[in-house]
């Protein structure tokens, strides 16, 4: 391992297709372009924490790091980012943040409702930090505008496809938790803003009352040269 | 330009054919699906399940003999990585009444359910709560909850799927349970794909439906369900404990013989922590990161079967894991998505698989395996795969058809993930198909349980991909969403109302030694240590 070098001397990738990167201050010699998950997997580590779904959909693997000459702390997913030569990362564990305990049959999808269980939403300075640090491109500091105005609606359409990894919260100076104020108002919207299926009502009352029994018994006993037949025989909704 | 050359020039073909195709599709005309016969014979010839040397029987336990895929013989035939003499069973570092192992879909809903039951109710898992399959989860959850469907046909469908093989009395219990359980997902707040104006549930076909039952909520729909779940349980800290990064590594017995509990470990300080339960519900997943046949696969990072070793060594019995379930459509190019999930989903909505040539092959909705060995026959025999950089094959899997079908903008607005995953490596979906092949998906089966998710072992519960019977040797999509919550819940509920009846006794971890005893006598001198809890990637290319 080339531990002489120095961090600039080492920031393209060598011959030998390698490139240094800094797991928490060590430098390792890995192959470039992988990402930053099996980059440190390839310099030895077997994580415990900070792996989950390898697929970017978990937020389990959120990581800081800093590259090159850059002043700037940069985020992102291990398992979605691919290493830059000479980086160097640490990976942060599932955030801390503190949850409001609510109970959603009691709540009601309104602005008292949310700033009863997340008041510290009011200080958001709207430097928009949180907006930056979102893997997901999200526009955070926006639902947390839309938040304070008990929109529970645009929350859920701005932060559906959040991961709550928690890089917002790392970041925020007003020391909000963004994601979590954001689960409580797709949860309150989902609950009280959408209307309700009232064919899966209905459906459900049905069941109850035994409309299909007879006939899944029936499905139940029979051959299998009959259940073949029966299937073979299904006609199917158009797509 | 993101693909290679070659790969552009085979692209050319997949545009020039495709005016053609999406004209034939508007007039409802589609590749013939495979009757029965050819069925049969494609999966015989092609898919991964029938390959020579591929599975063996298991050598010790009470299931011996059943044949399992080679890499999860050789976990059942490890040493167990504990010893009695290892763990101080007389000091209880946990005393609950339903101990839930396991922190997916399956483990919470197990978890919310006996805790509603007034028990007191810990969970144990291996990573984070939420850490799972089930947030990988991405096109949707089935249920016969429309006029124009019926539990029967869901019920024929899923029979069909499994090739007749299923255990019918779990399929009518699924069934019947569904469209309940997207009635409690409305209750706990669940953002599912709506009409606005009537709240009407928007449904697509998946492989195999005969009627459009597929409830989604975007192209996240398993991690929506999850981390609402998740949200919810942590609504309840002083009903349900949960303690991460502490896999369970042994069940304990009771001295009357049932499951009493389970030694965990804690990961991080590397201590055992003994468990005692009056009841157990095993959730643990399935074995995707066994790498079967060392196929890449879309499976979370905790998926080794730990479940399914801890359970047989207390001897549960297995069913149907000789059937592994490879998804059709798993991402093959660029090199970092190698394995990853591409939704169902997207066939559902028009998307048709098209070779080199940009000639359709099968027909897009298939089961999942018959569709798996189609395009395995299309790349390795018919020699009309297309081949990446690296010397990966694949199909074509022609998604900016959906845009035209479905209006401009469809891809980036349903599949919000999925466009994501590929405009990070400058793949615009909805301009350029993507290259899929089989990846290693589900594990079809497992332990045997009943329709009150009970094992035979008394007082040990299980829900999930750990148990077999349900899909029989292949599962349709969107029915995996609905078994973890069906009998997550049944399991739940059972065994909470057990565990107010019984008592664990005396603990003891005698049936360890006596595994130990059989291995050693059936002269298998593994140095193998099992549950694996966590895959080896250590300086290899992962």
């Amino acid at each position: 391992m080339a531990t002489e070098l120095k961090e600039k001397d080492v920031t393209e990738a060598g011959d030998d297709g390698m490139v240094s990167i800094f797991v928490m201050g060590k430098e390792y010699r890995v192959p470039d372009a992988l990402t930053i998950m099996k980059a440190t997997e390839y310099a030895g580590y077997r994580f415990i924490r900070g792996c989950g779904c390898r697929g970017g959909a978990c937020g389990a693997c959120a990581t800081v790091y800093r590259t090159g000459d850059d002043y700037r702390i940069k985020v992102g997913l291990a398992c979605q980012t691919l290493i830059e030569p000479g980086m160097h990362l640490t990976q942060i564990p599932f955030y801390p943040a503190n949850k409001a305990i609510y109970d959603l049959d009691l709540a009601e999808p309104t602005v008292e409702e949310v700033l009863k269980h997340y008041p510290e939403i009011a200080r958001c300075l709207c430097c928009e930090v949180c907006t930056r640090a979102c893997p997901q491109d999200l526009e955070v500091m926006y639902y947390i505008q839309a938040a304070l105005r008990g929109d529970v609606k645009e929350v859920s359409r701005l932060s559906f496809e959040c991961i709550m990894c928690g890089l917002c919260v790392s970041r925020c100076p007003a020391e909000l938790m963004h994601y979590n104020v954001a689960i409580l108002c797709r949860r309150l919207y989902a609950r009280y803003g959408m209307k309700r299926a009232e064919h899966v009502a209905e459906r459900v009352r049905e069941i109850e009352e035994g409309k299909y029994d007879s006939e899944l018994d029936e499905l139940v006993g029979m051959d299998e040269k009959d259940l073949v037949k029966a299937y073979e025989g299904r006609d199917f909704e158009e797509a | 330009m993101p693909y290679s050359r070659e790969m552009m020039e085979s692209v050319r073909k997949v545009v020039e054919t495709r005016p053609a195709r999406i004209a034939e599709a508007k007039e409802g005309k589609h590749f013939p699906r495979l009757g029965q016969d050819d069925i049969e014979a494609i999966l015989k010839k092609y898919h991964p399940d029938y390959r020579d040397g591929t599975k063996r029987e298991v050598r010790v336990g009470a299931g011996k003999g059943t044949i399992v895929p080679n890499e999860l013989a050789d976990l059942l035939e490890a040493r167990p990585m504990i010893r009695p003499e290892d763990v101080e069973l007389g000091t209880v570092d946990v005393d609950t009444d339903v101990l839930v192992i396991g922190g997916g879909g399956a483990g919470a809903a197990a978890a919310l359910t006996a805790a509603a039951e007034g028990v007191n109710v810990t969970v144990a898992t291996k990573l984070r709560l939420g850490d799972a399959n089930t947030m990988m989860a991405e096109g949707g959850i089935q249920a016969a909850d429309k006029a124009s469907d019926s539990p029967v046909l869901h019920f024929l469908d899923i029979l069909g799927g499994g090739h007749f093989t299923n255990d019918r009395e779990l399929v009518r219990t699924l069934v019947s349970d569904a469209p309940s359980i997207i009635g409690w997902l409305e209750d706990l707040g669940v953002l599912f794909d709506k009409e606005e104006e009537d709240g009407t549930m928007q449904t697509l076909h998946g492989g195999g439906t005969s009627r459009k039952r597929m409830h989604s909520a975007g192209d996240m729909t398993g991690a929506e369900i999850m981390r609402t779940l998740r949200d919810e349980v942590k609504n309840h800290p002083d009903e349900i404990r949960v303690l991460e990064f502490s896999p369970a590594v042994e069940l304990i017995l009771g001295d009357a013989g049932g499951v009493a509990g389970a030694v965990l470990y804690n990961m991080e300080t590397e201590q055992y922590i003994v468990v005692r339960a009056k009841t157990t519900i095993i959730a643990t997943g399935g074995f995707g990161r066994l790498h079967i046949q060392g196929f890449p696969t879309t499976n979370h990072y905790g998926a080794t079967a730990d479940g399914i070793v801890l359970a047989y060594r207390a001897g549960a019995a297995l069913k149907f894991l000789e059937a592994t379930q490879f998804h059709p459509t798993g991402a093959v190019f660029p090199e970092q998505n190698v394995g990853l999930l591409i939704t169902e989903k997207v066939r559902g909505a028009g998307a048709q698989v098209v070779n080199v040539e940009g000639e359709q092959f099968v027909y897009p909705l298939e089961t999942r395996d018959v569709e798996s060995a189609a395009i395995i026959r299309e790349c390795e025999e018919r020699g009309k795969g297309v081949v990446t950089p690296t010397g990966r094959k694949g199909c074509w899997l022609d998604s900016p058809m959906v845009e035209v079908l479905r209006g401009a903008g469809t891809m980036q607005n349903d599949f919000p993930a999925k466009y994501r995953q590929f405009m990070r490596h400058d793949i615009d979906i909805s301009k350029l198909p993507m290259l899929i092949y089989p990846t290693l998906h589900y594990q079809n089966g497992g332990v045997a349980i009943n329709a009150e998710a009970e094992a035979e072992r008394e007082n040990l519960y299980l829900a999930g991909e750990v148990t077999g019977g349900i899909h029989g040797t292949n599962r349709l999509m969107g029915n995996s969403l609905l078994d973890i919550l069906v009998y997550g819940r049944r399991a739940g509920l059972n065994a909470a109302r057990k565990s107010k009846e019984t008592q664990p006794g005396r603990l003891t971890l005698e049936h360890l030694s006596e595994y130990a005893a059989e291995l050693e006598k059936a002269g298998i001198g593994s140095e193998a240590v099992s549950p694996m809890l966590l895959p080896d990637y250590a300086g290899k290319l992962g």
